[in-house]
């Protein structure tokens, strides 16, 4: 603790969750991530905990549903088509209420698609993937540290709010090394899990059911309002973004999260060498998205422009914050390429008739 | 003349009467893992795992802590619950479209690793709560509502033993099939539902007991009847025995 190393992205996760106080994991071999089960096999018994390698991303899921609901932090890590799999499980566990992290490393889809990284899950992470109405908080780190802050961080919010959260990366940040420093993680007061999760009946004085079934409509209408007042709280409270570089006299807002915003920072500076005005607003939870931001854009602005690994999922809420009060724009690379920072350059004068 | 208590509600089972048709031996097998829950004194540390079918209603009558699986899903659950919580007594519930149909691998695997978790497996030889359509376990020439000619293996296949088939595994500790169909069977069916729970307390490995079951409702025929082809038809096919004990 409190010391700076050099560390891989899978790896640098991996610990973060160790340190979060995770001791379950259960998960499927799938690259750009093999990394972090590898890790997970190797320190988990250090910790006296437990890992487990499944029969599949659809035993995993529900390997999740079993631990959380005995009460115990508990997590997994995949890659899209895992996801995918995956998906059943976790409205099961948005449905029962169950705590866990669920991690995506993300790489280029549809299909088997390709092994290199992508970005095109984000509709998958932020509007359902599984059936019913129900939302995963999803984090979107931009650098390695921030993806430990954040992994320390997705545990308490499991807890304090008895929802699946959801780390969503891509393959770079899997793959890529990075300085990192793991500081102690801040503690929250959480809610006492011996209340709802099995094994503890004598403790409570009576039973508990871990279910998602009921076949009468108004209860499982209650049921969803009351899922739905949760989800409110978690957007007025856990909703984050960083501004950069968002002058007042900005002439172009820039939209991108983890790897992209890597590139857009970059992107924004050689802009600024040429004297064009843009700034970058970049989610850092995608779910809640921060629409706020996109509602007081400074007068200065001409254009908004999201750039993506996938071709225009985010920018559907970029369109929703904008409310059509300025033009959005998009400019994405897949198959596993990234944006270049001469192409998102280009895209950017383009759009300013520059 | 004094009153001799001889037969009792076992207590940890509520007392409701249950959803199940007329005929129907679900009600049985719940009870003898309430008396087995009973005898062994374990009310406060065992968790069943509700499967998708009929008995996804279990929790309604067996007083426990319960989970309520996805289908086919429940020896995932399980195995998590048992890995967190060592000290209680972990088992699934499940039917024979959940267990040896979409359920398939979870069940394998989870006999594989050894899981210290017991399963009860029901098999009526047929899907009940979707209203009859064939299962894994269907007999051949058997007449589903998916089958409407009989069960031709040239189509559908041949009925899967799971006791037999997990039996060629490792790690198991205890697989046996019984019956529920007449009290003969369920003396020895209680007898196998507590020797799949004390290999489970005992640390000897998973355990599996398959219990051959009755739907009337779905089979077409009265539950005499129905009794009556478990006995002639079932049997035959799924032969009652114990295929492993610890050593």
């Amino acid at each position: 603790m409190g010391e700076r190393v050099l560390m891989k992205g899978n790896e640098a996760l991996a610990e973060a969750a160790i340190q979060a106080g995770c001791r379950y994991f259960f998960g499927y071999p799938i690259t750009p991530q093999n990394e972090i089960p590898e890790y997970m096999s190797r320190r988990l018994p250090e910790v006296g905990g437990v890992y487990l390698q499944s029969e599949s991303e659809v035993a995993t899921i529900n390997m999740l549903f079993g631990a959380a609901g005995a009460g115990v932090r508990v997590m997994t890590s995949s890659s899209s088509p895992g996801i995918s799999l995956m998906s059943e499980g976790i409205s099961y566990i948005a449905g029962a209420e169950l705590p866990c992290v669920i991690m995506n490393v993300m790489r280029a889809g549809p299909g088997l698609g390709g092994i290199l990284p992508g970005q095109a899950d984000y509709l998958q992470a932020t509007r359902g993937g599984g059936h019913g109405d129900y939302r995963l908080l999803v984090l979107t780190p931009g650098t390695l540290q921030e993806a430990i802050d954040l992994v320390m961080k997705a545990f308490d919010l499991a807890d304090l709010y008895r929802n699946p959260v959801m780390v969503l990366v891509d393959g770079f940040m899997g793959q890529m090394m990075e300085a990192v420093e793991f500081k102690a993680p801040e503690k929250l007061e959480l809610p006492d899990k011996k209340e709802w999760a099995v094994g503890y009946r004598k403790e409570r004085g009576g039973r508990t059911i871990v279910k998602t079934l009921s076949l009468e409509p108004d209860p499982l209408e209650e049921h969803n309002r009351r899922l739905q007042e949760k989800y409110r709280r978690i957007e007025k409270n856990e909703v984050r973004h960083e501004s950069y570089m968002m002058d007042d006299d900005v002439e172009l807002v820039m939209v991108a999260y983890g790897t992209t915003s890597r590139i857009v920072r970059s992107s924004l500076k050689a802009l600024r060498a040429e004297g064009i005005k843009a700034g970058m607003i970049r989610p850092i939870t995608a779910w809640p998205f921060p629409y706020e931001p996109f509602k007081k854009l400074p007068p200065s602005a001409k254009s908004v422009l999201a750039v993506e690994m996938s071709c225009g999922q985010m920018v559907e809420d970029v369109k929703l914050g904008v409310a059509e009060r300025f033009p959005v724009h998009f400019y994405g690379r897949c198959g596993g390429n990234a944006p270049s920072v001469e192409e998102v350059v280009q895209a950017a004068k383009e759009i300013l008739g520059r | 003349m004094k009153e001799v208590l001889i037969a009792e509600r076992p207590k940890s089972m509520y007392k409701v009467s249950t959803h199940y048709c007329p005929g129907c031996t679900h009600g049985i097998a719940h009870r003898l893992i309430a008396e087995v829950v009973d005898e062994l004194g374990i009310q406060d540390r065992a968790v069943g795992v509700a499967p998708v079918g009929c008995s996804v209603l279990i929790y309604n009558y067996i007083d426990l802590d319960w989970y309520e699986a996805a289908h086919g899903r429940a020896p995932a659950v399980a195995t998590a619950c048992k890995r967190a919580r060592p000290d209680l007594t972990v088992f699934t519930y499940q039917g024979d479209g959940d267990l040896a149909s979409i359920g398939m691998a979870e069940i394998v695997h989870a006999a594989n690793r050894g899981e210290r978790i017991s399963v009860i497996f029901i098999n009526n030889a047929i899907y009940g709560m979707t209203g009859g359509q064939m299962a894994p376990t269907t007999l051949l020439s058997q007449r589903t509502s998916t089958t409407p000619y009989g069960r031709d293996p040239k189509a559908s296949g041949y009925p899967i033993r799971v006791a037999e088939m997990l039996s060629t595994l490792a790690a198991p500790g205890y697989i046996a099939r019984v019956s529920v169909v007449k009290p003969k069977y369920i003396i020895k069916a209680k007898e196998a539902i507590k020797k799949a729970f004390l290999t489970q307390i005992e640390d000897k490995g998973f355990s599996l007991v398959e219990i051959l079951s009755t739907c009337p409702t779905n089979w077409g025929v009265s539950p005499v009847a129905a009794t009556n082809w478990v006995e002639e038809q079932m049997i035959p096919v799924f032969p009652l025995k114990e295929f492993k004990v610890p050593e």
